[in-house]
């Protein structure tokens, strides 16, 4: 693997460079609409119900019950634990709204490897469409990079052709210099298991567990990691930041920083998603702010 | 009839580290009064001046590369062997004026005390001059001198020794090659300076002595482009600025200072780190800083 | 039993609105800016008319048309813009330092409180992006003048064991490719050493100095401390040929400042230049690439390559040149180019219709001398006003024209390396010595080439950082004298 060494200070820069673009008007409504496509509405908690996910997938597929004169695109996925696949599964099936799910040890991989393998196996035979694995940051972060790949090449071969997103826990990372070598193997591991068509293989951020999450710069780490690879090999791998994505504006933000990474061909939920729960309401809220021309109120919107 | 023919010297310019005749093949007589004699010096040339600037630049990049440490010792050494011919000097500066044998003594001791002076300032300047800019932002920013490069000089006539080795060593222990023009009435104790220099352990290049006549070089110094700056002093109004005006074609630095001869005396003002400024250049850095 | 879903909500397709690309909408920056019809010279604390009865039109770049007439200053100006800093002198010079230094402290306030207005005045008159006069003229223009300030009662400290005494009256002479904050550089050095000023500003760009004029009358800045002249390259020879200066301050082309100095070379009088450059930036193969692609985007196409220490000489490591070849076309591609009122644009206005020439030929020139361009950016570019593609330009040969010379615009000239011994033969090969950047990221290597790099500034791995705390200014042909920090200082005082 060809090191890919970041400078931090420079990274920064970039990433806050887009923080300063300025989305108005139709490049906003238009950029509010899509990133609510691209949302894998997202409940992880051990206190889930049957009920909260039922809820979560009415909203998934109808994220808002009022007038609006365009309609409104439903969310990309809802993400959640196996068990309850089988829940999402009812009430999303046929709707064009994937079923995701955390596997493989979810949220620290700190499990042998067969139980790890049998637990993404379930999930998929539940009806999960996508995976979301963690990687094994304690091999990773000793050094046993071959172990990490071929871990993932396993999950890859037990979920295929469920698609596949690849956690890198980048709060655990400590620098962007690792972020950078942990994405591109996880892309090279998938790679090598045969070939991938565009979008069935993602790498995300974070388990939404560990903060920092989701922070621009690393995003930009991984998405330049996902530009190599495809100037490389022409297949676009996907991108999900998860975590600490709540605003709407910073929603944007990460669309323009797709954009001018890796370019148009990315602005969409095949290759694109938002790990969140509440910034689907901030998203609602500020779409519905430009029809109606005011602020709604949270109580307005169901919960995320 | 003498019961021995003196052997006389022949006067010769330091050009490279090596005592060359001038390309011209002219000379200027001196009066030599305390010998009573006359003795002749070269008329260099622009030729002359040529390979001098060839010399000087060739020898740049090593001395200024050289550690302080390494400058120190060397312009010590200087002021070593002056001191050793201490005497002789005294008897070099008697030719073409008129101070007492103690007086010529004294200048002699104050350009040896001068030599050492700058040569502790080789390698402190750094510390003096540049240092560390607080920028806000996640950057390191340092600014350090370096020397400008070649360095013309242009001493005056009087103190012949003091004043010459003062504007020679500022620049010296800062890491510039130099030419040094001898003053031109009174060029003796410079030609004698290169001989000192010469077994001082200076690198050949670094100082490159000529005699003659100002007006035959002091204009191809200013043109001449790997000429980086100009030192002199008390130069009449339209001298300087005509040699300002030829040295803007090539943004040359030209630093001028009217100086009373006493004033070359006070040790604390000629030897201060702002007769070195001149002759350095502020590089700036950048760094970010992150893990 | 899960509630029933309609049939209506299980058939919503994924729509997000619209089919074709995500494109940002015009961003344009409306804050409004009054613009008098004509603006006087500003001598001795009064705009007035010029004795030359001259006045001349400056233009918005981006559009041609004209904004405002501006005098232009003959000699006669000049002379009473010099004998009223002259008359300022004794009593600014006397004032404590304490004293100056908050009058340099309210014109930083002010600028701060008028930054908007001065962004965009900045923007309209110069061209260059407002994103960049926001973020970056405007508020180093202020931090000059906060920095600065500090020093006022600070000088004797500021020179070792030496007692910095002002210099005089102080002529100044600043380009278009920065007007205020070139003015903020010149003057706010000047006025903490207890000088006083006579400032002329580019023909093209004065609007802002003159601005910055009506904020010295907001604060009570005594009467011919500062004066504005405006007016072309007369105005400056007659500026660099007065001889009521003590010392003389020219930021602008080496061509220009070689004509300043002869002009200048009458008597004892101090001259500090910064002038123009060829600067080289090398990449190794071991850097942080893609950070370096930002610094060859930041080095090359800031304010449009109007930049004298812009990265316009690329030296890339052999093993990595396609790779950074692709890299830059790819991020190219990116730039936005247009409407310099755009908060999104990237690349503004080419600052006036000779530069724009000057630029298309020098692109004609390396392609005739057998190198490739690179302009991938299809950018559809306003109409009227003068613009010009960022591109860049491969096959270039360290003899060819396009690398030897300033270009001055967002043209990049592209070589290549195999070892640092050849990197750094072929940046030094340059009359010019402004700046330098080096990508690497092995330390000692870096330290390496910062020293033998024959630059004024060494950007290591970053590019175009600038602040008033830090020096700035050349070596070689790219001019003599600091701006900035401690060593700034040195220009404007004598110990």
């Amino acid at each position: 693997m060809v090191a890919h060494p970041v400078d931090a200070i420079m990274l920064e820069q970039r990433a806050a460079s887009f923080t300063r673009r300025s989305i108005k008007e139709g490049a906003k409504k238009q950029g509010l609409r899509l990133a609510l496509s691209m949302v894998d509405l997202t409940t992880l908690e051990g206190s889930d119900s049957p009920e909260k996910v039922r809820s979560l997938c009415r909203k998934a597929i109808r994220p808002w019950e009022g007038d609006i004169e365009q309609p409104l695109p439903s969310v990309a996925a809802v993400c959640v634990y196996p068990n309850l696949v089988p829940t999402a599964k009812e009430i999303l099936e046929g709707t064009g709204v994937k079923i995701a799910s955390v596997a493989t040890g979810f949220p620290s991989g700190q499990y042998p490897l067969s139980v790890r393998l049998r637990d993404a196996a379930e999930a998929v035979a539940a009806g999960a469409d996508e995976i979301d694995m963690v990687i094994n940051r304690g091999a990773f972060l000793a050094g046993r990079d071959e172990e990490v790949a071929e871990e993932i090449r396993e999950v890859r071969s037990t979920v295929h052709p469920a698609h596949l997103k690849i956690i890198l826990e980048t709060g655990e990372l400590g620098n962007y210099d690792t972020i950078r070598r942990a994405s591109d193997l996880a892309i090279e591991a998938a790679a090598s298991t045969g070939p991938i068509r565009d979008g069935e293989i993602f790498i995300k951020t974070s388990t939404g567990k560990i903060a920092p999450a989701a922070t621009m710069p690393a995003v930009l780490v991984m998405l330049e990691a996902i530009r190599d690879h495809w100037f490389a090999t022409g297949v676009r791998i996907g991108m999900k930041p998860a975590g600490g994505i709540r605003r709407a504006k910073a929603a944007l933000h990460h669309l323009a920083m797709v954009k001018e990474t890796l370019g148009d061909d990315w602005l969409t939920p095949n290759l694109f998603r938002f790990g969140a729960s509440s910034l689907t309401n901030d998203l609602l809220r500020q779409i519905i702010r430009l029809e109606r021309h005011r602020y709604m109120a949270a109580h307005d919107f169901s919960e995320a | 009839m003498p019961q021995r023919i003196d052997v006389a010297k022949t006067w010769k310019l330091y050009i490279g580290g090596k005592f060359v005749r001038s390309e011209s093949g002219q000379s200027f007589p001196v009066e030599h009064r305390r010998h009573g004699t006359t003795v002749h010096l070269c008329r260099a040339s622009r030729k002359d001046l040529r390979d001098s600037v060839e010399a000087a630049t060739s020898a740049r990049s090593g001395w200024a590369s050289a550690s302080g440490y390494l400058r120190g010792q060397i312009l010590y050494r200087m002021a070593e062997m002056l001191e050793c011919r201490r005497t002789e000097m005294g008897e070099a500066l008697g030719a073409g004026s008129n101070q007492t044998p103690k007086q010529r003594l004294e200048e002699v001791d104050a350009s040896i005390d001068r030599l050492v002076g700058f040569a502790g300032w080789s390698d402190k300047i750094e510390q003096i001059l540049g240092g560390q800019n607080p920028v806000p932002g996640p950057y390191y920013n340092i600014t350090v001198p370096e020397p400008t490069g070649v360095v013309g000089i242009v001493p005056p006539d009087k103190p012949a020794l003091l004043a010459a080795v003062s504007m020679l060593a500022a620049p010296l222990c800062a890491g510039n090659t130099t030419i040094l023009l001898a003053p031109e009435q009174h060029p003796l104790p410079t030609t004698l300076l290169g001989e000192i220099i010469a077994t001082s352990d200076v690198p050949a290049g670094v100082v490159n002595i000529l005699t003659g006549t100002r007006d035959d070089l002091l204009g191809h110094m200013a043109d001449h482009r790997a000429v980086n700056a100009i030192s002199a002093v008390n130069l009449a109004e339209e001298t300087l600025t005509d040699l300002r005006k030829r040295a803007a074609e090539s943004i040359k630095r030209i630093h001028h200072e009217r100086v009373t001869a006493p004033a070359w005396k006070k040790h604390e003002d000629r030897c201060s780190p702002w007769k070195v400024e001149p002759f350095l250049e502020m590089k700036t850095l950048w760094h970010p800083s992150a893990c | 039993m899960p509630d029933r879903i309609p049939d209506s909500t299980t058939k919503v397709p994924v729509n997000i609105g619209t089919t074709s690309a995500w494109e940002y909408a015009p961003a344009p920056e409306r804050t409004p800016v009054e613009i008098e019809e004509r603006y006087g010279l500003y001598i001795d604390g009064e705009f007035r008319s010029p004795r030359s009865r001259r006045w001349f039109e400056t233009m918005n770049p981006a559009t041609g048309k004209p904004l405002a007439r501006v005098a232009s200053a003959n000699d006669k100006d000049v002379d009473d813009a010099v004998s009223a800093a002259r008359k300022a002198l004794p009593s600014w010079s006397r004032l404590g330092g304490q004293e100056r230094a908050k009058y340099l402290f309210r014109i930083a306030r002010r600028i701060q409180e008028r930054a908007r207005e001065l962004s965009v005045l900045e923007t309209m008159d110069g061209g260059k992006p407002i994103k960049e006069s926001r973020d970056i003229d405007i508020p180093l223009a202020a931090r000059h003048f906060f920095y600065h300030a500090g020093w006022a009662d600070k000088l004797q400290w500021a020179f070792a064991g030496a007692v910095p005494k002002p210099i005089g009256v102080c002529g100044q002479i600043i380009p278009w490719n920065f007007p205020l904050l070139m003015a903020a550089w010149k003057i706010a050095p000047a006025l903490a050493c207890g000088n006083t000023c006579v400032l002329k500003p580019a023909e093209t760009t004065p609007l802002t100095a003159l601005r910055l004029a009506e904020i010295f009358e907001e604060v009570d800045l005594p009467p011919g401390v500062v004066n504005i002249v405006t007016g072309a390259g007369r105005t400056g020879q007659h500026l660099a040929a007065h001889p009521g200066f003590d010392k003389l301050a020219f930021t602008g082309s080496t061509e220009v400042g070689r004509k300043i100095a002869e002009a200048a070379a009458v008597g004892d009088r101090r001259l500090t230049l910064e002038l123009g450059g060829k600067s080289p930036h090398i990449i190794f193969a071991d850097a942080a690439l893609d950070q370096a692609i930002e610094g060859i985007v930041h080095g090359i196409w800031f304010n449009q390559g109007h930049v004298c220490c812009a990265g316009s000489r690329l030296f890339v490591e052999e093993s990595i040149q396609e790779e950074v070849i692709r890299r830059l076309e790819h991020r190219m591609r990116t730039l936005r180019v247009g409407d310099p009122l755009d908060k999104n644009t990237d690349v503004g206005a080419i600052n006036n219709p000779e530069q724009l020439a000057k630029i298309a030929s020098y692109v004609e020139t390396g392609q005739s001398e057998g190198a490739t361009l690179h302009e991938v950016n299809n950018q559809k570019l306003p109409s009227g006003g003068h613009w010009f593609r960022p591109c860049f330009l491969t096959g270039v040969q360290p003899s060819h024209v396009i690398a030897r010379d300033e270009i001055f615009g967002p043209v990049l000239a592209v070589m290549t390396f195999r070892t640092p011994e050849e990197a750094l033969k072929r940046a030094n090969n340059t009359p010019y010595g402004l700046a330098a950047g080096v990508w690497t990221d092995k330390g000692a290597r870096i330290f390496e080439m910062a020293r033998r790099l024959e630059a004024g500034v060494i950007w290591c791995n970053t590019y175009n950082q600038f602040d008033a705390a830090s020096p700035f200014g050349g070596i070689k042909e790219s001019g003599f004298g600091r701006e900035g920090g401690r060593h700034g200082l040195r220009a404007y005082v004598q110990l």
